[in-house]
């Protein structure tokens, strides 16, 4: 679709026929250091992703208490999925987390990326919006725990100062999620802003001297000029970081662990506790495997709704 | 699309280097006949078990013990993952909420034999402890090595500007009606932000400086350090044939009236807001800063609260209830055997000798927690009153009898999976106490259909 051969039909033609066959035996060369290089993680591959996937997909169909061998029970664990609420009201959870971080963090990323592009290129301005980033998410986690905290907390101390009721962040049901949200976005918008960044740079120069030219305003050139143009970039990013948002789990687990009562019981950490507290790896297997189904879908979606493989700069 | 294929590769390596150094933990195969792996939680019993574990060399040259620690939560998931994959330790410290389901499983190794064969004295423990491993199907399953109560932390400069005196604290009355002298000490521990008590007029109950009484959450299943010793002495049982609970009575009337009457104190302004104490760190660093006068805690905890600098704290019994005298839970910990250890005689010979006074005298000096050897007490009270705790009210229940045991059973689990939601959302004011009948129904069902 987009001209991009790199061989172009004129450089074939000049070496001709005698040259052709040197160069399939360098590509075959290189196809086997290529292997060698594959081969340790397709093996990582195999034995920690498609082999649990599958002997996941079998428990699924099991009833499995992890210390006994499993029993096969047909359906009788996707039925009993249907019924349960605790199922329903960690998905309809875990979409709440997922469309608030997914939405703060794309936006707050397009718009570190647009202020890094047009003000500055600086190394240290972007290792510092990466900074974030780099700290595990366990650590990241509780620092804003102590921070949040009702009574003790630093945050609740500001706000105290500034006249406004401190707020139990972690506490209040309706206030869980997007605390938790809202943690993960000050820790991925940086990584997901240099992606994005990447993505601006990408953009040739003479579209935006095109458009200057045509008088349009800062304003109309983002909406009209880059956002478009970014896309596949922007697409790409969502898909990923939308799979990682659905799998949110470790913010949960060191600090509402699901609580209060029912408001943080993201999927993930259900089908966490459902397995490895419960001991109930076969209803657990199933629920992972909703989960699977329900990812690729909307994968696939976003994929073909934005377009994914195809670039207005044609 | 290059990127999430890139991380996945990445993903891969790490997953096989992981793989490789989890290869290196307990090596069956790799390590001497007479070495034992040993796991604990608590890294502040570390130091008193590297002693132990030298001591038993010396004795048992034949035998060498590994320790691990890890912390409580990895703890748990590791020691299972280590069950599935037979890299468990061969002895590891057991709690009366985890084991009834390994010893289900098959898990952990019953010791009657051993322990009539070497004519151990199960005479030297605190009374009722061995007991306390003794699983649902009649088999003993371990040796107890400490054991615990609840007792009032409370902040001393608190109670002194309050003009509460130590004999007013240490002799409270609670019924589930007024809360008795409790409640009114706490009401007049409670101060407002403008430096009323809650037994002033003006009292402000929304807008709280100090509460009186701190809690870290709603207690699910057991209530163990919030409402336990109030549901006990109100004459309440937690189950049918204590501590194996068949059918449990979350239902009952003198229950909910108890859980009634502690969520009373939120809306009184006494205690914060369910929501307010779940948004915390935790309730003893909320304490440490002064924002608590009493928070209940066990005995566990003493290492903790000495280490808040901030505050003075000193202990006071718990309250005389309805029924006569005062409760508290009793628990303890004992130390099991895997049941896929190559090495039994080894980490008998372990259990054994950390179930003797030579052992628990080290643990004992230590003054961390309580040794489950009654004569070694003494030196446990010693050291802890060097560090300038005088614990006797965590004493006195057990010395006159006065203890029931933590809720065990095989289901704990899935109790908890139940209880904990249930209690939350009455703290929360979002159910009535009445609505843990419902709680209680799906808790017996659980029950019936593992039984």
């Amino acid at each position: 679709m987009t001209a991009t051969t790199n061989a172009p039909p004129t450089s074939r033609r000049s070496h001709g026929e005698a040259t052709a066959l040197p160069r399939k035996r360098r590509s075959l060369g290189d196809l086997k250091v290529a292997m060698i290089f594959l081969a340790p993680a397709t093996l990582g591959f195999v034995v920690f992703y498609i082999w649990p996937t599958l002997r996941g997909a079998y428990l699924s169909f099991t009833e499995y208490s992890l210390l006994q061998a499993p029993n096969f029970n047909g359906l009788a664990n996707y039925e009993r999925m249907v019924q349960d609420s605790l199922f329903w009201n960690a998905l309809v959870v875990t979409v709440e987390y997922v469309v608030i971080n997914i939405g703060v963090q794309t936006v707050l990323a397009v718009g570190i990326a647009m202020l890094m592009y047009r003000l500055t290129h600086s190394i240290t301005v972007r290792a510092v919006v990466l900074l974030p980033y780099l700290v595990a998410n366990v650590v990241v986690a509780l620092v804003w725990y102590w921070m949040l905290d009702f009574q003790v907390g630093i945050v609740n101390q500001g706000l105290t100062w500034l006249g406004i009721d401190p707020v139990a962040f972690f506490g209040e049901s309706q206030w869980a999620i997007p605390t938790i949200a809202g943690i993960n976005v000050w820790r991925h918008m940086g990584y997901t802003a240099l992606l994005v960044f990447a993505g601006l740079q990408m953009i040739p120069k003479y579209v935006y001297e095109a458009a200057e030219v045509d008088g349009s305003t800062e304003w109309k050139t983002f909406w009209r000029i880059t956002l478009p143009l970014l896309r596949p970039v922007l697409v790409m990013v969502l898909v990923v970081t939308m799979i990682g948002s659905f799998q949110i789990f470790d913010t949960v687990a060191v600090t509402t662990a699901g609580g209060p009562i029912n408001a943080t019981r993201v999927i993930y950490y259900y089908i966490f506790e459902r397995a490895f507290t419960r001991f109930d790896f076969g209803y657990a297997s199933a629920m992972a495997m909703v989960l699977f189904a329900i990812l690729a879908v909307v994968s696939l979606l976003q994929l073909r709704l934005l377009r994914a493989k195809e670039s207005d700069l044609a | 699309m290059t990127m999430s294929r890139r991380t996945l590769l990445k993903a891969g390596f790490a997953g096989l280097a992981a793989s490789a150094v989890a290869g290196c933990n307990n090596g069956a195969a790799a390590r001497g006949e007479g070495e034992v792996i040993y796991w604990l939680w608590d890294s502040a019993q570390l130091p008193m078990y590297t002693e132990c574990a030298k001591v038993f060399h010396e004795q048992n040259p034949q035998y060498t013990v590994k320790i691990e620690q890890y912390g409580w939560n990895d703890y748990w998931s590791k020691l299972v993952t280590g069950f599935i994959s037979e890299t468990a330790p061969d002895v590891f410290t057991g709690h009366s909420s985890k084991y009834p389901l390994f010893a289900d499983k098959g898990q952990v190794l019953a010791i009657d034999d051993f322990v009539a064969r070497d004519n151990v004295d199960l005479g030297i423990y605190q009374k009722g402890l061995a007991d306390r491993w003794i699983g649902a199907d009649g088999k003993r399953y371990g040796l107890p090595k400490d054991w615990d109560t609840e007792v009032y932390f409370y902040n001393s400069a608190l109670t002194e500007a309050a003009g509460i005196s130590t004999e007013q604290l240490n002799s409270m009355t609670w019924n589930p009606q007024d809360g008795g002298t409790f409640e009114q000490i706490v009401r007049r521990l409670t101060v407002d932000a403008k430096g009323r008590r809650g037994d002033q007029p003006g009292f402000d109950k929304d807008n709280v400086q100090v509460y009186g009484l701190g809690y870290a959450d709603a207690g699910g299943g057991d209530g163990q350090t919030s409402w336990s010793w109030y549901a006990a002495i109100n004459g309440w049982k937690y189950s049918e044939g204590e501590p194996w609970g068949t059918r449990f009575f979350y239902g009952d009337p003198k229950f909910t009236e108890t859980i009634g009457w502690w969520r009373g104190l939120i809306t009184k302004g006494y205690m914060p807001t369910y929501a307010q104490a779940k948004s915390g760190v935790d309730v003893t660093t909320s304490f440490g800063a002064g924002k608590y006068a009493i928070t209940p805690n066990g005995s566990w905890m003493l290492g903790t609260y000495a280490g808040l600098k901030q505050v003075k704290t000193k202990l006071a019994r718990l309250p005389i209830g309805p029924i006569g005298k005062r409760m508290s839970m009793m628990n303890g910990l004992a130390d099991t055997i895997w049941a896929g250890t190559t090495r039994r005689d080894a980490s008998w010979a372990w259990v054994k000798f950390l179930g003797s006074q030579t052992a628990q005298d080290i643990v004992a000096r230590a003054g961390v927690v309580f040794p489950a050897v009654a004569a070694s007490m003494p030196a446990a009270k010693a050291a802890f009153a060097k560090a300038g705790w005088d614990v006797t009210p965590f004493l006195e229940p057990v010395e006159a009898g006065d203890v029931f045991p933590y809720p065990a059973n095989p289901n704990a689990a899935d109790v908890t999976a139940v209880m904990t939601p249930a209690m939350d959302a009455v703290m929360s004011f979002e159910a009535e106490p009445a609505s843990l009948a419902e709680a209680n129904d799906e808790v017996n069902q659980i029950l019936s259909a593992n039984a």
